[in-house]
């Protein structure tokens, strides 16, 4: 066809799938008939794998303790009281005892979890200056406005670390007796402090300032502790890996948690004989009271964990696939009369052509 | 610029200069010195000053079309763009943010996505004004020739640096810089043609004339004498009128007339060099006026979208509004706690509960903006555009005949092409083709079949369907690329005609031929061809021949029977009586030129006086007698003229001429003794070709054209048509020179036209008018029934009027021909008369048509013609496409009620076994109590379809006779047929709810006779009353109103140019692809945007459900757990393509099955994707994703030591899984490009996310979102929720979609299930069966394929024929009256009755009646065989408007009640819009535009 070849008209368009709209497609059409296999493939996929995550949820131990003190008649319960007033009174301590008729399978992570504590508040959650704590000594004198009103202490001078969150640094500590058999002397079970950060937050997003002459409280001169603390960050540890803005537990702190009632890690119990977990026995652990927590209706915890690959114990994950596979099977089952009823009349419908 | 005085403006006292400034302007001449200058430093002061003053009131010529400036784009820009409402709410929220108060993100940040859209929009308009201004730039720069007195002569200038006053010399094939006041033309009839296709893509020559007084001027015009002042109207838009006067020193005045004003974007053609004065310039210019600049139009879609974005704002601000106060009371909660959460104002004091609402409040309002999507408008225009990308490139809607395609003219309404409910159409040009083809004739009484025309015209629609096989020689093929060249349209020209005299050419090679010589306007060989009846074209050359003969006798013609004579005369008006221009085919825009000095028309009383004394005639009768004389003359001239030598193919012809035709030498018989006046610079070109003698016919409209054609084809050609003479040659008699003395134009209100001339042989002044039936019948001169001559006109006439009627019913439109002879007295009364209103400057038009009147009346019937407009291909499948869609098609045609009912039933919009209920009142009243009655009908025919019911209804006068079996059937809704006079009775405001009322129940109405006022009022009554979505198709300017006020405006792109074009939205080459265009893609368009759009607001929703859902776990403190980046980037780039995609390419149902089953077209009607309802159930079902997609995480992470932002990265993760899953639970066709879009997106936000998260330690506060993602991809649990969340939060919906695609599809669902079994091709009975079903399931009241049993259709044909519906025509009344049995003549008999017919205007007309001619009246049945023929007339009243006996009072009445419609149009009844739209000067878009004006046609 020489002429419509020559001919073709300026105007007409471009002959291809594209243009034309004719692109090879996947045409599914959502019916019965597809949704069907589908649903019970997502039924039994989600059942079995619901079965594991429970299973391997389930395996993970976990002991915890309120020692808030407001309830119980734990000894907790003076120091709560004595926070009542205001002031937390210096060095007030309880002990909670408690024992493992068995072996409490390790690793065992030491967590402290808080209660009503709304770290997630907006307000709460911009006060602080990332500037100061990666160790600029720029920001260091002078913090962001952000962290008003602890940007400066009454006496003008810069608070370090500046902010609310700092301010607010949860100073209660822990320490973990056991007693082998009954009678004999409590051992102090070692706690790794350290490793309880993300390792990018503690090697790379905190730093302390320069040291000055080889000292970093030289390096924090100038400053102040925030206002609610009883000593200055550079003597946070006496680590000098630890102190300063690269404590840990000041690190684990700022991390803000995502929801009103959260947990810390504390410490991991993973040296000597504590290796593979919590030999059975009984323990005291030995709290040291400073955090008011009563005065906003808050709760303290503190929680021994044993860790599986998913994390700690949650039973939800797997609860919530066996729920939702079930109700796939479920909504297989109902599609599955409706394919059957409706494939009658789809054969009526053949049967009419 | 030019140094001279200027041009001075608006003289005289300044109180009386205040009045007259608004109605006039005076232009002089630039060349003159001020007036009053008497010192010449004062003058020059003076003149300075004026010239200022002249700056400040009359534009220059420069174009300016850009907005901007470079200085002023910033501010300009920003100013438009903030007329957007959304706009101004996106930057109010991102400035909140920089009140440190109550920011939620870093300002910067926030502020870039709406610095982003608004940099984009604003490259967008600079990018266009920039185009502008290059092409502004290349027109102002344009030359021409300027005079110039310092140089005593014509200089080159810039078009932009003319101004008004400047004497303009513009010569063959330039563009007209500006409004110009014709002066002077080398033409030496002062004439001068232009071609405005620039402005309304019309291809015929318009003639225009030098300003009286100049014309007569035999040297060269100098501009330096031009003394004269010239007073005319200030700029408007009106294309068809200018008026104003020209005041000469000698205080004589002359009146000026749009013929003499030359438009700016014209093109002079045919005239060597014309001079004028520069009346209007630059933006004054009447184009330039009349460029309103794109419309820009709101979709249904984007109305309720808007609708539903305010109910997004509310819910924003209940939203905040809670949060607000949750906020307030926690604060208070903790005040006073010492809560170690708690953070103080930076005083150190407590924030008081209700600071700290308000504060919450403007925070929320900023983090929750996502639901307001800023992308949501920008990612329409970008569906929108892609989709008109689309619809453009679509194969199936190019147009191979006319190289076109589809035009989308206006881009953001594609969606409702979906959504259409009814359509109006224009009959001629759209439904049918516009191409007039000479069918038959009758002349005298005798009817001439032109079978053999029949059969040839046959035989085009045969070859049409065998188009493929066609293959044209390759001769054609070559000729494509050079088109413009002068050799190769020669050479194609003469192909086709060699081709098509063969008649080897079938209708596809005459489409190709037609595509090639498409610069003549409506001659396709279709039309050019025509076969004459041989027992015509005997009685023709008989004539011929006789008088050829007779000629030198005293009378005649009367040596002619008078039935030949008839017959001459018939083909002399068919020749004459039009504005027909003749040009050569070898050399197109050349004017045929055979010139005999005539004198110009007459002019003055006293130059008719002068010319017509007795001795005047007597020598005009002598030089009859000396033939011998004028005949050696003649050869003498012939001789002088081949030895002239001449490079002009005018002459070359008229040489050529002279050879072949050596009967030629008859123009001697012109009235005056005619002597060559060659123009002497021409050579002669010896080879010529025998086949170059053809002419072609450039009409004003295509019946014309069709008429000479047709007259051509009985040797009675047009060979020449000057300004103030028409040359008509015949075989024996020769060419024959007409002095045309007037020529009453046509308009849509006489509805005829009239050219008055002398006649060359029997030097009689004769009038020939051409016009609709109705009104020419009308003015007939009353004949006596005493004598035998009278007996036999009334015999003819009653004849004529038989074969009118049957013309009418096949579809053919009619016009009469008649003739009047005037007296030298006669004529020099009405010529008095008819001088007085020319040149009256107040009422001119007025006092024109009360001319027009008074001589066109006393008329003798010649005959009538049968002109058949041929349906388009595919008019009828489309109609019923269109109609199974759901559609209601409304046909409003200017034609009359026969022709509209024949093409109609043509093109299968009336059915046979419909009834047609007609409407035809006289009186508002009559009209009111017919509504009244029909409305009854159609209600207890709706009801209870008893016969007795309806019988008794009848009695009171109603019309359908008979009830007829039909009621009682499958009940179809009737069909309405209402003409132009009742339409206007019926659109009084106290009517129109009736008579919508009616039409609704009406399955089509068919608006008769209606003005284009009439028709956008009837497109805007239904828009407005039923709200539904309208669509207005038309292809003239009368149909331009009609498609303004049309929801959408559908053009095309036909044979009369442009104007509805530029008017519309989108252009279609022929009506056909009219389906595809709904029915697909505005199906498609609307589908997609439908689900786009909800898309968008459950996406948004949905993100913002997971913000406000963590508020009660963070204090109502509007702290957000998605990082900031991503809350603001996540619509504009994560989540944004592909839906993009989706709402581009997603077909719900493939072309073919909506094309078999346009029942699935419903659904866009009905709204059904995007309802209210739909909207909400949108919006809970993403309310509830969003909880699933928030409480899962939540859950999964309760008690757990996750920071904020992993969790809030998680969440986001699973948002876009959520919205991917989502978008393809939606997407109905899964391209490559869906796949890749997905995994591009997914991959987007991890990569964003890895990047941002490892770029910088410690910014981005308050977030810090180092290594976050990196951390939450090592976790487990990361993946498990990741894929719990999303199957949770869809599961409903996939399981109630299958269900219900299961249980309850829809219709759409069901096509493309049936698409799936067998696709690409359905079958025909399954097809049949489908439809069945799916009526079923639409419940539609609409009967596709109704079965009627035969015995059933066969009765009832039997009872319609014994009861046709004759009382439709109210002439009944006037039938039986026993004078009206005597005078079957309409004039006498037709007005007195008028009253008593009141009544019976209406009929429902039976089906299957289609025997017009055999009414039988009501009341008279015994006589209704010798009445049939008067019954059979139709809508006589409409010739009140033309009464001779009380034309003036009746005019005025009919004015007024035009007038009473249109917005005092009187005097035209004809509503001039502008129309708006581009159409440019080399395709730049400075609309030029010109409407034409509008023509009715008869």
């Amino acid at each position: 066809m020489t002429w419509s070849a020559t001919a073709r008209g300026a105007h007409q368009p471009d002959n291809t799938a594209f243009t034309q709209q004719r692109l090879p497609a996947w045409q599914p059409l959502l019916s019965a008939s597809i949704a069907l296999p589908l649903f019970f493939c997502a039924g039994l996929a989600f059942i079995g794998l619901g079965l594991g995550l429970y299973c391997s949820s389930n395996g993970i131990r976990e002991l915890e303790h309120d020692y808030t003190g407001s309830s119980d008649a734990g000894n907790c319960s003076e120091c709560a009281a004595a926070t009542e007033g205001g002031a937390p009174p210096p060095n007030c301590s309880c002990a909670w005892y408690f024992s493992l008729p068995e072996l409490f399978q390790g690793p065992v992570y030491l967590y402290y979890e808080l209660t009503n504590f709304y770290q997630n508040n907006r307000r709460y959650g911009v006060s602080r200056d990332d500037a100061q704590l990666s160790g600029l000594a720029g920001a260091l004198r002078n913090p962001t406005d952000e962290c008003a009103p602890y940007r400066y202490s009454a006496a003008g001078l810069p608070v370090a670390p500046c902010g609310a969150i700092a301010n607010s640094l949860f100073n209660d500590s822990f320490s973990v007796w056991h007693q082998r058999e009954t009678g004999g002397p409590y051992v102090e079970v070692p706690l790794d402090r350290t490793g309880i950060a993300w390792w990018t937050d503690y090697h790379v997003k905190f730093r302390n300032p320069p040291l000055v002459n080889g000292s970093l409280a030289l390096a924090f001169e100038g400053t102040a502790p925030p206002p609610n603390w009883h000593r200055p960050v550079y003597e946070l540890s006496t680590d000098p890996n630890n102190t300063g803005f690269i404590n840990q537990d000041f690190v684990v702190w700022m991390r803000t948690a995502a929801l009103p009632t959260f947990r810390k890690l504390y410490a991991r119990i993973r040296q000597g004989n504590y290796s593979a977990g919590l030999p059975r026995g009984a323990y005291l652990v030995n709290i040291t009271y400073n955090y008011p927590v009563s005065a906003f209706g808050g709760h303290k915890l503190i929680i021994f964990s044993s860790i599986s690959w998913m994390g700690g114990k949650n039973p939800f994950l797997g609860i919530a696939y066996l729920v939702v596979g079930s109700l796939c099977i479920l909504m297989g089952f109902v599609m599955l009369v409706v394919y059957i009823l409706y494939q009658d009349q789809d054969e009526d419908d053949d049967d009419d052509d | 610029m030019e140094r001279e005085p200027a041009a001075a403006e608006e003289p005289g006292p300044p109180g009386r200069r205040r009045r007259r400034r608004r109605r006039t302007r005076t232009v002089r001449s630039n060349l003159l010195p001020p007036p009053g200058a008497e010192d010449p430093a004062a003058g020059a002061a003076k003149g300075e000053r004026r010239r200022r003053v002249c700056a400040q009131h009359l534009a220059d010529n420069r174009l300016k079309t850009t907005k901007y400036t470079l200085l002023s784009f910033l501010p300009k820009n920003l100013f438009e763009q903030f007329h957007r409402l959304a706009n101004v709410y996106f930057v109010f929220i991102a400035l909140l943010n920089f009140v440190p108060a109550v920011n939620a993100f870093q300002p910067g940040l926030a502020l870039a996505p709406v610095l982003f859209i608004l940099a984009v929009t604003a490259f967008k308009d600079l990018w266009e004004d920039y185009s502008r201004h290059r092409s502004d730039h290349e027109i102002n720069h344009l030359g021409c020739l300027v005079f110039s007195r310092e140089e005593n002569k014509y200089v080159n200038r810039f078009w932009k640096e003319i101004r008004v006053g400047d004497f303009v010399r513009l010569r063959c094939n330039e563009i007209i810089p500006a409004d110009i006041l014709l002066l002077s033309s080398s033409d030496p009839d002062g004439l001068c043609h232009i071609e405005t296709a620039n402005l309304d893509g019309e291809t015929n020559l318009k003639r225009r004339q030098v300003v009286r007084g100049f014309s007569g001027l035999v040297s060269e015009f100098n501009p330096l004498t031009f003394t004269s002042v010239i007073e005319c109207e200030k700029p408007n838009n009106d294309l068809t009128r200018f008026r104003g006067c020209i005041i000469h020193d000698n205080g004589k005045k002359a009146g000026l007339y749009k013929e003499n004003l030359l438009l700016r974007g014209c093109t002079i053609r045919n005239t060597d060099a014309v001079v004028g004065i520069v009346i209007y310039a630059g933006h004054e210019t009447k184009a330039l006026l009349n460029n309103s600049g794109p419309r820009y139009k709101r979709s249904q879609l984007e109305r309720q979208m808007n609708c539903d974005v305010l109910w997004c704002v509310l819910l924003l601000i209940c939203m905040s509004l809670f949060s607000a106060v949750g906020h307030g009371l926690w604060v208070r909660q903790y005040q006073d706690k010492r809560s170690l959460f708690d953070v103080p104002e930076s005083d150190g004091s407590a924030l008081s509960p209700v600071t700290a609402a308000v504060y919450s409040f403007l925070t929320m309002i900023i983090v929750l903006q996502v639901l307001i999507p800023i992308s949501l408008y920008v990612s329409i225009e970008i569906v929108k555009v892609c989709q008109v990308y689309f619809i453009n490139q679509d194969m199936e809607l190019y147009d191979e005949e006319t190289d076109s395609q589809l035009q989308c003219r206006a881009l953001n309404i594609t969606e409702d092409l979906g959504q259409i409910q009814y359509i109006f159409s224009d009959k001629t040009g759209t439904l049918t083709e516009n191409k007039m083809v000479f069918r038959r004739c009758t002349v005298s009484g005798i009817e001439y079949s032109h079978d053999a025309n029949a059969q040839r015209l046959a035989r085009y629609q045969e070859a049409d369907s065998e188009e493929e096989e066609v293959v044209p020689r390759g001769g054609l093929v070559s000729q494509r690329g050079s088109i413009g060249s002068h050799q190769s349209i020669r050479m194609m020209h003469r192909t086709q005609s060699t081709k098509s005299h063969r008649r080897t050419g079938s209708r596809a090679e005459a489409k190709r031929a037609s595509m090639l010589s498409r610069h003549t306007a409506f001659s396709s060989p279709m039309e050019k061809d025509i076969t004459p009846d041989p027992k015509l074209l005997e009685k023709v050359s008989e004539c011929d021949r006789c008088l050829a003969v007779a000629r030198h006798q005293e009378h005649p013609l009367a040596h002619l029977s008078p039935e030949l004579s008839d017959v001459f005369d018939f083909f002399i008006a068919l020749t004459i009586c039009n504005t027909v221009v003749v040009t050569s085919p070898d050399q197109p825009r050349q004017k045929v030129r055979v010139r005999f000095e005539l004198k110009s028309p007459v002019k003055t009383i006293e130059d008719f006086l002068r010319r017509f004394t007795p001795s005047r005639l007597t020598s005009g009768c002598s030089s009859i007698g000396n033939l011998a004389t004028n005949k050696s003359n003649h050869k003498s001239g012939s001789n002088f003229l081949s030895n002239l030598s001449s490079n002009s193919t005018l002459l070359r012809l008229e040489d050529k001429l002279g050879q072949s035709a050596p009967a030629i030498a008859s123009n001697g018989y012109s009235s005056q003794a005619g002597n060559w006046a060659p123009e002497p610079t021409r050579e002669q070109e010896p080879e010529l070709k025998k086949e170059e003698l053809e002419l072609r016919y450039e009409a004003e409209s295509p019946d014309e054209a069709a008429l000479v054609y047709a007259a051509k084809a009985y040797n009675c050609a047009l060979v020449d048509r000057l300004h103030d003479q028409v040359s008509v040659e015949l075989p024996h008699l020769g060419r024959l020179t007409f002095e045309l003395l007037h020529t009453l134009g046509f308009d849509s209100i006489r509805k005829r036209m009239s050219v008055v001339i002398r006649h060359p042989i029997t030097d009689e002044i004769n009038v020939y008018t051409k016009g609709a039936d109705s009104v020419v019948m009308d003015l007939l001169l009353p004949c006596s029934s005493d004598d035998a001559r009278g007996r036999h006109q009334k015999k003819i006439r009653s004849k004529t009027q038989n074969f009118l009627n049957m013309y009418a019913v096949e579809g053919l439109r009619t016009l009469c021909i008649a003739k009047r002879v005037l007296s030298e007295e006669e004529y020099a009364c009405w010529l008095q008369s008819h001088l007085e209103a020319e040149s009256s400057l107040d009422n001119r038009e007025e006092l024109l048509f009360q001319s027009a009147i008074r001589l066109e009346t006393n008329l003798h019937l010649l005959g009538a013609t049968g002109i058949e407009d041929r349906l388009q291909e595919g008019v009828p499948e489309t109609i019923a496409k269109l109609r199974q869609a759901g559609l209601q098609i409304w046909v409003l045609t200017g034609d009359k009620q026969e022709t509209a009912i024949n093409i109609a039933r043509a093109c299968k919009l009336l059915d046979h076994e419909e009834e047609v209920i007609t409407l035809n009142a006289e009186s508002q009243e009559a009209c009111a109590a017919l509504l009244d009655q029909c409305l009854h009908y159609v209600q207890s025919r709706g009801l209870h379809s008893t016969p007795e019911k309806t019988e008794g209804k009848m009695s009171v006068g109603f019309s359908p006779l008979c009830p007829t079996p039909a009621s009682t059937a499958s009940n179809p809704s009737p069909s309405l047929v209402i003409d132009g006079r009742s339409l206007a009775y019926a659109l009084e405001k106290n009517l129109e709810d009736k008579f919508l009322f009616l039409a609704k129940q009406c399955q089509s109405v068919l608006c008769c006779r209606s003005t284009p006022l009439q028709k956008s009022m009837v497109v805007k009554l239904v828009r407005s009353k039923l709200k539904a979505m309208t669509l207005a198709i038309g292809d003239g300017a009368n149909d331009v109103s009609m498609i303004q006020v049309a929801d959408v405006g559908v053009g095309i792109l036909g044979q009369e140019g442009m104007q509805a074009v530029m008017a519309s939205d989108f252009a279609v080459p022929r009506f056909r692809y009219l389906e595809r265009l709904l029915i697909v893609h505005g199906h498609w368009c609307y589908s997609r945007l439908a689900n786009m759009v909800l898309y968008f607001f459950y996406k948004n929703t949905m993100f913002v459900g997971l913000l406000f859902w963590f508020q009660f776990y963070c204090g109502f403190s509007a702290s957000a757990m998605i990082d900031q980046w991503y809350l603001i980037f996540f619509n504009l780039l994560f989540s944004s393509l592909p839906q993009l995609v989706t709402g581009v390419l997603d077909k719900d149902v493939p072309a073919h099955v909506l094309l078999t089953k346009p029942q699935l077209y419903r659904s866009g009607q009905n709204m059904e994707e995007y309802r209210p309802q739909t909207f909400w159930l949108n919006m809970v079902d993403a309310a509830f994703q969003s909880l699933v997609c928030f409480f899962i995480p939540y859950l999964a992470y309760y008690n757990s030591d996750v920071d904020l932002f992993t969790w809030g990265t998680l969440i986001t993760a699973i948002a876009l899984f959520t919205f991917l899953l989502h978008l393809g639970i939606e997407t109905r066709t899964w391209t490559w490009l869906n796949w890749i879009t997905c995994g591009f997106s997914i991959i987007l936000f991890f990569t964003v996310a890895l990047i941002y998260n490892a770029s910088c330690a410690a910014c981005y506060p308050p977030s810090n979102p180092y290594w976050t993602v990196q951390t939450l991809l090592r976790d487990p649990v990361f993946y498990l929720t990741c894929l719990i969340a999303p199957v949770t939060a869809l599961l409903p919906r996939l399981f109630f979609k299958a269900l219900q695609g299961s249980l309850f599809p829809t219709p759409l669902q069901l096509g493309r299930q049936s698409a799936r079994k067998c696709p690409k091709r359905l079958n025909i009975p399954k097809e049949t069966f489908a439809q069945g079903r799916l009526e079923g399931d639409l419940r539609t009241d609409h009967s596709v394929g109704r079965t009627i049993s035969p015995s059933a259709s066969l009765s009832r044909d039997r009872v319609s024929q014994d009861c046709t519906s004759q009382a439709a025509w109210h002439t009944q009344q006037a039938a039986c009256s026993p004078e009206a049995s005597e005078e079957p003549s309409m004039v006498d008999n037709s007005v007195p009755l008028r009253d008593d017919t009141v009544l019976e205007g209406l009929s429902a007309q039976s089906p299957g009646s289609s025997t017009w001619g055999a009414a039988v009246p009501e009341g008279c049945p015994e006589e209704s065989k010798v009445k049939s023929t008067s019954a059979g007339r139709v809508a006589p009243l409409s010739s009140l408007f033309n009464l001779p006996n009380f034309s003036s009072i009746n005019w005025i009445s009919s004015l007024s009640l035009v007038s009473g419609l249109g917005n005092g149009q009187a005097g035209r009844g004809v509503p001039v819009q502008a129309p708006s739209g581009r159409a440019g000067l080399k395709g730049t878009d400075h609309g030029l535009l010109l409407v034409a004006p509008s023509r009715g046609r008869s």
